[in-house]
């Protein structure tokens, strides 16, 4: 096996960083979801990718910037995730069959998508694209930073929410013990209207990220479930950070796997860390 | 005097027989024809196409009088891109539709399921996009992508004999492929090939189908520099590779794509002067084969009116449209709704298509390797070799 260039490594350690923040933020929504509120959410992936198709449409047609188009994403979003959350409270769905019936509501999302911009590849011809940065012999690809920004930025966001103010308090509070957190005041129903609308949300904003550095297609959205399942396991469910870091930990152990070996071979990094992380620490997930 | 009159009496009532034939509707029970589509799923971008193929076809076939005198009645189904689901449907289209012909699915895959149903039941199946012609071991099936019985080995020395005749033939190559399987053995053939003429490979490596992340790969290939890259890529990779060496700043001397996606590749800035494979372009020699132009133009006018992002003929809609000019051919030519005697025809005669003369009394009913290279030349999509299948005045054009 050749060893490869300083350079080579280098570069592919920073695709592996971005790319990770990615799993990060669309990890995020599905770690609070599954974690605060017992729902296992698979409708994350069909929202992001509505999220990035309508970030497209509202760039392309409306001649909107990318990243202004996450004002109207996020509230349309988040009123769409407080919706769903009500549809779940209302029949009591358990999370087994949260899994079931967003699994549904994925394929309706999907076919949605597949009937109004078709099965066709669409991609976001922004002014960003095409601006990269250099670092020495790095190049940074200013869509793919931006990426990297909003994710950490999100991810801090939510984590100082959740561990700093009344709020995240109370949502934790109710996570842990509905009945005794309602002894206390908290509206627990209120609250994970609340939560579930701001996962949408976060939702929407791994779609606009979606749209700024990928080509979409409809059915692209099952791609991404596998390794964000497993960096929100290794991440610890509910966390905040931890999907963040458990998604760069894997962007990167991809990125070098596929550098240092046959490419092919990336796909089972976040599994095998998965089943390591589930080995050394069984609690974890 | 009164014998002229009998003659232009005559001859008028010849003219109106034969006009009221040349306007007749088809008439009499519809003849069923079979097929499935990937209509959602992975495979639907490409799906899409061939249902829009087909509906044309069906079209103009009906509006010339149908098959043997009936009507045409197209039934499709949508596989959903699955193997197992393709097989199911066809079994239902023979023994619950039961359909008169038969046509394939998109993708190998489908297309292999299909072929063994239609095996079973002792069905033709005519099919549009069939990628390993070593395994369509069925003696009724009939491919309508002019591939050769091993492409493995044809086409990579057609690109390179391209590439020999260019002002800078390579010296040295990376070969980089997806391991989906109808882009990879070929992959594998160019390695052979390659090795057969003298290139030195610098470097080899294959991802999984399915792939999303390419920097790496990106910067592996960049690492290399190899005069050529042959790139092993099927639908959207060619595009991903491209935008992640346009992201370090990096074009390969030349590059070539196997199966691209035609319409985001040939948008994109950084596929300049890129390479791929085709067997129809909108542009003369192939225009001028029989029914290529009206088809290009309809086809244009209805794929934008259905929205598609990309409306221009190329490979997929042209073997689909084959495909329908091979089963018209032979219904016609022998009266019958016959399988058999259909298939037999086939083995034993030419087809005149838009992709050209097509036979199939070769290996696995394959005939002659008509893939071409083609090239991004100013936004558009120009084959540049063979010579006599090039766009007038192209030429290869290199870095």
């Amino acid at each position: 096996m050749n060893l490869p260039s300083p350079t080579l490594l280098a570069q592919a350690i920073l695709s592996g960083i971005f790319v990770g923040a990615l799993y990060g933020l669309l990890g995020l929504g599905l770690s609070l979801s599954w974690g605060l509120l017992r729902q296992i959410n698979l409708s994350h992936f069909a929202l992001a990718f509505l999220g990035a198709y309508l970030s497209y449409q509202l760039a392309t047609v409306g001649g909107v910037d990318p990243l202004v188009t996450l004002l109207v994403i996020a509230p349309l979003f988040f009123v769409l995730g407080a919706a769903i959350h009500g549809l779940l409270s209302r029949f009591a769905v358990t999370p087994l069959n949260s899994l079931l019936v967003t699994f549904g509501l994925t394929v309706i999302i999907e076919s949605v998508i597949q009937w109004y911009w078709t099965a066709d590849y669409r991609r976001l011809a922004s002014r960003y694209a095409d601006i990269t940065f250099r670092a020495g012999p790095l190049f940074v690809p200013l869509p793919e930073l931006m990426t990297f920004l909003l994710s950490v930025s999100l991810c801090v966001a939510v984590w100082a929410t959740l561990r700093y103010t009344d709020l995240g308090k109370a949502i934790r509070a109710a996570a842990e013990d509905a009945p005794i957190a309602a002894a206390f005041g908290v509206n627990q129903r209120t609250l994970a209207a609340l939560l579930s609308g701001v996962c949408a949300a976060l939702a929407g904003a791994a779609g606009v990220c979606l749209a700024l550095t990928y080509t979409l297609t409809p059915s692209q959205l099952y791609a991404w479930i596998g390794v964000v399942f497993a960096a929100v396991m290794i991440g610890g469910l509910g966390s905040a950070l931890g999907p963040l870091f458990a998604g760069i930990v894997i962007g990167v152990s991809e990125a070098i796997t596929m550098a240092l070996t046959a490419p092919s071979w990336a796909p089972l990094v976040s599994f095998s860390l998965l089943i390591v992380v589930l080995l050394v620490r069984p609690g974890r997930a | 005097m009164r014998l002229t009159r009998y003659a232009v009496v005559a001859l008028l009532v010849g003219i109106m027989a034969l006009a009221q034939q040349a306007s007749a509707a088809p008439s009499g029970p519809p003849v069923r024809i079979g097929s499935t589509l990937a209509l959602t799923g992975p495979l639907a971008a490409t799906g899409q196409v061939h249902k829009l193929v087909g509906d044309i076809y069906v079209e103009q076939l009906n509006a010339r009088n149908g098959l043997l005198g009936r009507p045409v009645e197209w039934i499709v189904k949508d596989d959903q891109s699955k193997q197992d689901l393709a097989r199911t449907l066809y079994e239902q289209l023979i023994t619950v539709d039961k359909v008169d012909l038969l046509l394939g699915p998109y993708a190998t895959g489908n297309i292999l399921a299909a072929m063994a149903v239609a095996q079973r039941y002792n069905k033709m199946l005519i099919h549009h996009t069939f990628g390993i012609p070593s395994l369509a071991t069925y003696d009724m099936q009939f491919p309508a992508w002019s591939l050769g019985p091993d492409p493995a080995t044809t086409f990579p020395n057609t690109v390179l004999d391209a590439l020999a005749a260019s002002p800078k033939p390579p010296k040295t190559i990376a070969v980089v492929t997806s391991k989906f399987p109808s882009v990879q053995f070929v992959a594998m053939g160019a390695r052979e090939v390659a090795k057969k003429r003298g290139l030195k490979e610098v470097l080899f490596l294959d991802w999984e189908f399915g792939n999303r992340e390419f920097g790496p790969i990106a910067a592996r290939i960049k690492d290399a520099n190899p005069d050529f890259v042959w790139v092993g890529a099927i639908g959207l990779e060619g595009n991903q590779l491209l935008e992640a060496m346009k992201k370090i700043d990096y074009m390969p001397a030349e590059q070539f794509y196997m199966y691209p996606a035609p319409g985001p590749m040939v948008k994109a800035p950084e596929a300049k002067n890129a390479l791929a494979a085709t067997i129809f372009e909108e542009h003369a020699p192939f225009l001028n084969n029989p029914g290529a132009a009206e088809f290009v133009k309809t086809f244009n006018e209805r794929a934008a009116k259905a929205g598609l992002a990309d409306t221009a003929v190329e490979t997929q809609a042209a073997a689909s449209y084959t495909a329908w000019q091979i089963l018209e051919a032979a219904v016609t030519a022998t009266r019958s709704l016959d399988d058999k005697v259909l298939a037999q025809w086939l083995k034993t005669h030419t087809v005149d298509t838009i992709q050209g003369k097509l036979r199939f009394n070769g290996p696995s009913n394959y005939g002659d390797d008509l893939m071409r290279v083609k090239q991004v030349q100013n936004g558009r999509w120009v084959v540049v070799w063979p010579p006599e299948a090039a766009a007038p005045g192209a030429k290869l054009m290199v870095q």
